[in-house]
């Protein structure tokens, strides 16, 4: 019994009850992806860490790392896929970077350079999404929300309290948080909550912090996302 | 065909601030090798009034007005080469923030409320661009051939990206040179 | 709705003024066979024309409350125009439970291996398989510990009656009129596999059959036929509840649908682990279709060979159609697995047929040079939808109705089905305009390419089939929309200046764009 896994020919070994992406990750094998988030219950939901295991396309964060799998990853035709999906969630919400103080520390951004994203091909939605403001310490700016869950994970399972939450259906699915008003300064939100640095996009901000890390010192501004995760990784496999 | 024919390239902003312009010029000393190999046709560098026959055109800024979208035809009709330049271009960037706020409201504000125009008319000369519901990226009007991302793009950006394209190369910007602020 | 509307003085999706009536579309009812249709307060109107809306406009008028209304209004026919084996002859209630409890559960499920029987649903997934993942019946009969699957003995038995594909009503009739079949496969499933209870996850536009259904179960209880130590048999417990759905396609998906059984919303799940391993509640849980259990029911009584000896090879027993569209005889049709399309259209009536589309929306659109195909696993899969159109039918708007069906419907849980359902359908509305190019046909190929390899669940996978189906063999239906010009923008420019002229009170030259440059 020799717990391996191949990904694209090189064989990394796991270890029972690891899903692809945890044993990749701790390989060293870069599988892009922006619902992940190794310290929650992978969620399945951006399918950019796509790959496919003996001809079938699975997310390899959900997926159990089984014996003799044969799995291609950094393939043309699925890194164009995941390219498409990352420009569906651009036109999708109202991304624009120029302005946002997540910029150079975000990950859909990262991603998307990564992936080489030069345009966001489709046509824009220009949805009309709310920004809500009302609590002192934290911005809430839905326009920048990929509906990853991490919030709602990490609100629910770490500071247990269950701020965030997913409502609608479809193209309509959008955040909402456990108050009688709806407003975020009603629910017991604060500021050292893990669900309020969990973000992977400038929706879930702590206020007064933004653009005090100048352009070029910012974490994607000289490293690749890809680099940036797997060497967070290595340093969990170190520490645990 | 052994005569050295400069490349024609056109430019203009359309719903932009002109900074993608200004980050081409800061390329600095490199204009004048630029100068060598390219003549603009229309463009603010030029003032030349309407587009001619041109190999390249390099367009900042979206779609936000009837104005834009004429302009923006004329070019795409006489240039080979279209290039949507930074983020205005390429998203509709900052003028798009206006999007779900509504022409009307956008009206009153500048000019019925407090501080507004005299007697608070809403302009409507003829001459006038009438303005889009929203505001849109050009490739949405029209099909653009090539992206080149950034709010605007660094001056090494544009110097790799027309080097390349005066090449014969296929455009490649290396990591840190791709941003889209 | 258009003439209901403005008789009512009412806009779709809203409320009318004087706070009387709401009105707004649905995705599908399940009376394609009897429609024009509707549903009033969940209540099923059928059959509707210009007079019927003029009497409903009149009692709505007059505040007459649903339940006083001429009960022709709300005539639901069965429509069963062919019977095969399944409906046929009419099971005595108990006589499948009998055979079962003599033979025991291991060998009724040997029963249903032989028979081959596959899901009635649309995936097709062998029964027998799907049940023998829980066998805790068979352990305790033979004496063995009841087998633990992650420390949780419970079973849980559950039939699918979401029936949300358009086009398919046929379990509609089965719970109308066969309810006691469907009852019965329950429970023989409940004895194999060892479940205690059972649900009936009853889609809300069929709210209208609950009461009957609570009546044959009820029946059913009185008989010994439910509850506890049925037939007299000790520790053989079973009973069904009936949960309702409130009108979510989605939830006819195995995994979506038990997280609908426990109060959240209809999304799927990832898998594995599938639903019978860790299903309701984390319990080991069988998901099967209303006709799928009414077939078990069959097959525990006449065996598995029986069942076998009908249909194919790889597709045995028979299927229930529910045919609509432009034929004479719409209604349910069963025939055995491997009946031609031609031979279904000729048998229903069919005027000047040109294309079907077989298994809904998520199916496949056949045109007329594929009328020798077959019904069946291994050519043309369906649930049981066949809708049929003549020659004069648009198929592009067909197409485009559907596309807007997968975005409505779309759960939203992930990238490429929630916004490439949305994109689908805008491309679709860009053609309809007038403003689409042959840029659009290639981009829609490539969403349905991303679609099909990169979604979370069937739904996103098939949502691009009746787009990619239509486009492949009736390219024409699109060409005739398409501008010859290969680009074309992305929105109505002229149109993007109604507000600014409105505003500027402006409509000179200047103020409009249009015609090419």
């Amino acid at each position: 019994m020799s717990n391996t896994i191949t990904i694209d020919g090189q064989t990394v070994p796991f270890e029972e009850g690891q899903t692809i992406m945890d044993a990749a990750l701790a390989a060293g094998v870069y599988i892009p992806h922006l619902c992940h988030n190794p310290e929650f219950t992978p969620h399945g939901s951006c399918k950019l860490c796509t790959v496919n295991v003996n001809g079938r396309n699975v997310a390899s964060c959900t997926m159990p790392a089984v014996e003799g799998q044969q799995i291609a990853n950094d393939t043309a035709e699925l890194n164009a896929k995941r390219l498409a999906l990352t420009q569906m969630l651009f036109v999708e919400g109202n991304h624009f970077c120029p302005f946002c103080e997540k910029s150079g520390n975000c990950n859909l951004q990262a991603v998307a350079y990564h992936l080489g994203m030069m345009s966001p091909r489709y046509n824009h939605f220009y949805p009309a999404r709310e920004v809500d403001a009302t609590h002192p310490d934290i911005l809430l700016d839905r326009n920048r929300c990929i509906l990853c869950e991490l919030c709602v994970r990490a609100s629910r399972d770490v500071d247990g309290k269950e701020v965030f939450g997913l409502s609608g259906r479809g193209i309509h699915c959008k955040l909402v948080v456990n108050s009688a008003s709806g407003d975020l300064v009603d629910t017991d939100l604060a500021a050292t909550d893990k669900a309020a640095s969990v973000c992977p996009t400038g929706a879930i901000i702590v206020k007064r912090c933004g653009f005090s890390v100048p352009i070029g010192e910012r974490i994607f501004d000289h490293k690749d996302i890809g680099k940036v995760q797997i060497e967070a990784a290595q340093r969990e496999k170190s520490h645990g | 065909m052994g005569e050295n024919k400069k490349i024609r390239v056109a430019t203009c902003s359309l719903a932009g601030c002109f900074g993608c312009h200004m980050s081409l010029l800061d390329i600095d000393e490199k204009l004048l090798t630029l100068l060598e190999l390219v003549e603009f046709d229309r463009s603010p560098l030029t003032d030349i009034k309407h587009c001619g026959p041109c190999d390249v055109g390099l367009i900042e800024g979206g779609v936000c007005n009837a104005e834009n979208v004429h302009v923006l035809k004329e070019f795409r009709k006489n240039c080979k080469v279209l290039v949507a330049v930074g983020s205005c271009a390429i998203t509709g960037g900052i003028p798009a923030m206006r999007n779900n706020i509504g022409l009307w409201e956008c009206f009153q504000e500048v000019y019925q409320f407090e501080g507004g125009l005299e007697g608070g008319q809403i302009p409507n000369d003829p001459e006038l661009p009438l303005p889009f519901d929203k505001v849109h990226p050009i490739y949405e009007v029209v099909n653009v051939d090539y992206f080149l991302p950034g709010c605007p793009p660094p001056a090494g950006a544009i110097w790799k990206f027309l080097t390349d394209l005066l090449a014969g190369r296929e455009p490649k910007l290396e990591y840190e040179m791709l941003h889209y602020d | 709705m258009e003439y209901f509307c403005k008789k009512l003085w009412v806009e779709p999706g809203k409320v009318s003024e004087d706070g009387l009536i709401s009105v707004d579309s649905t995705s599908c009812t399940g009376m394609c066979d009897q429609g024009p249709a509707a549903l009033v307060n969940g209540m099923p109107l059928t059959n509707l024309d210009e007079n019927c809306l003029d009497l409903i406009c009149e009692l709505i008028r007059s505040k007459k409350p649903v339940a006083e209304w001429p009960p022709m209004l709300f005539e639901v026919q069965d429509n069963i125009l062919r019977k095969d084996a399944l409906l046929g002859a009419v099971l005595e209630p108990g006589a499948a439970l009998k055979a079962t409890l003599a033979r025991g559960a291991r060998a009724t499920l040997t029963e249903m291996d032989k028979a081959n029987l596959r899901g009635r649903g649309g995936a097709g997934f062998k029964t027998a398989s799907k049940w023998s993942f829980c066998h805790a019946a068979i352990a305790e009969e033979e004496g063995h510990v009841v087998c633990d699957i992650g420390n949780r003995a419970e079973r849980i038995m559950v039939c699918n009656a979401d029936e949300g594909e358009p086009g398919t009503f046929k379990d509609r009739v089965l719970l109308n009129s066969y309810a006691d079949l469907v009852f019965e496969g329950m429970t023989v499933g409940a004895r194999v596999v060892g479940a205690r209870r059972g649900f009936l996850y009853l889609r809300g536009e069929y709210s209208y059959l609950r009461d009957k259904l609570e009546g044959v179960l009820q029946r059913r209880r009185e008989l010994g036929l439910l509850g506890k130590s049925i037939l007299g048999e000790e520790g053989f417990d079973f009973d069904i509840e009936i949960h309702l759905g409130a009108g979510a396609y989605i939830c006819g998906e195995e995994s979506a649908l038990i997280e609908s059984l426990e109060g959240k919303r209809g999304r799927p799940r990832n898998r594995p682990p599938f639903p019978v391993t860790h299903g309701y509640l984390g319990h080991p849980t069988v998901v099967d279709n209303v006709e799928t259990f009414a077939c078990a029911a069959k097959i525990a009584l006449h065996g598995g060979e029986w069942f076998a000896a009908m249909g194919t090879a790889q597709s045995t027993g028979t299927k229930l159609l529910s045919i609509s569209g432009d034929c004479t005889r719409r209604g349910i049709y069963e025939y055995p697995f491997g009946v031609t399309i031609r031979q279904i259209l000729k048998d229903c009536g069919a005027e000047d047929p040109y294309a079907v589309q077989v298994s809904g929306p998520s199916g496949t659109t056949i045109s007329w040079k594929e009328f020798d195909r077959k019904i069946a696993f291994e050519d043309l899969a369906t649930a049981g939808a066949f809708m049929i159109f003549k020659r004069k039918r648009d198929l592009f708007q067909m197409a485009r109705n559907f596309s807007h069906f997968f975005a409505h419907e779309s759960c939203g849980f992930c990238t490429p089905c929630r916004v490439g359902t949305t994109l689908l359908q805008r491309t679709m509305d860009k053609i309809d305009g007038g403003h689409g190019t042959a840029s659009d046909l290639e981009e829609m190929k490539n969403l349905g390419h991303l679609l099909k390899t990169m979604s979370h669940c069937g739904l996103g996978a098939s949502a691009a089939n009746p787009v990619l189906d239509t486009l492949n063999k009736f390219p024409g239906v699109y060409e005739q929309k398409l501008k010859a010009l290969a680009f074309e923008p992305a929105f109505d420019l002229d149109g993007a200046l109604s507000t600014a002229r409105h505003i500027t009170g402006r409509d000179d030259a200047d103020a409009h764009l249009g015609g090419e440059s």
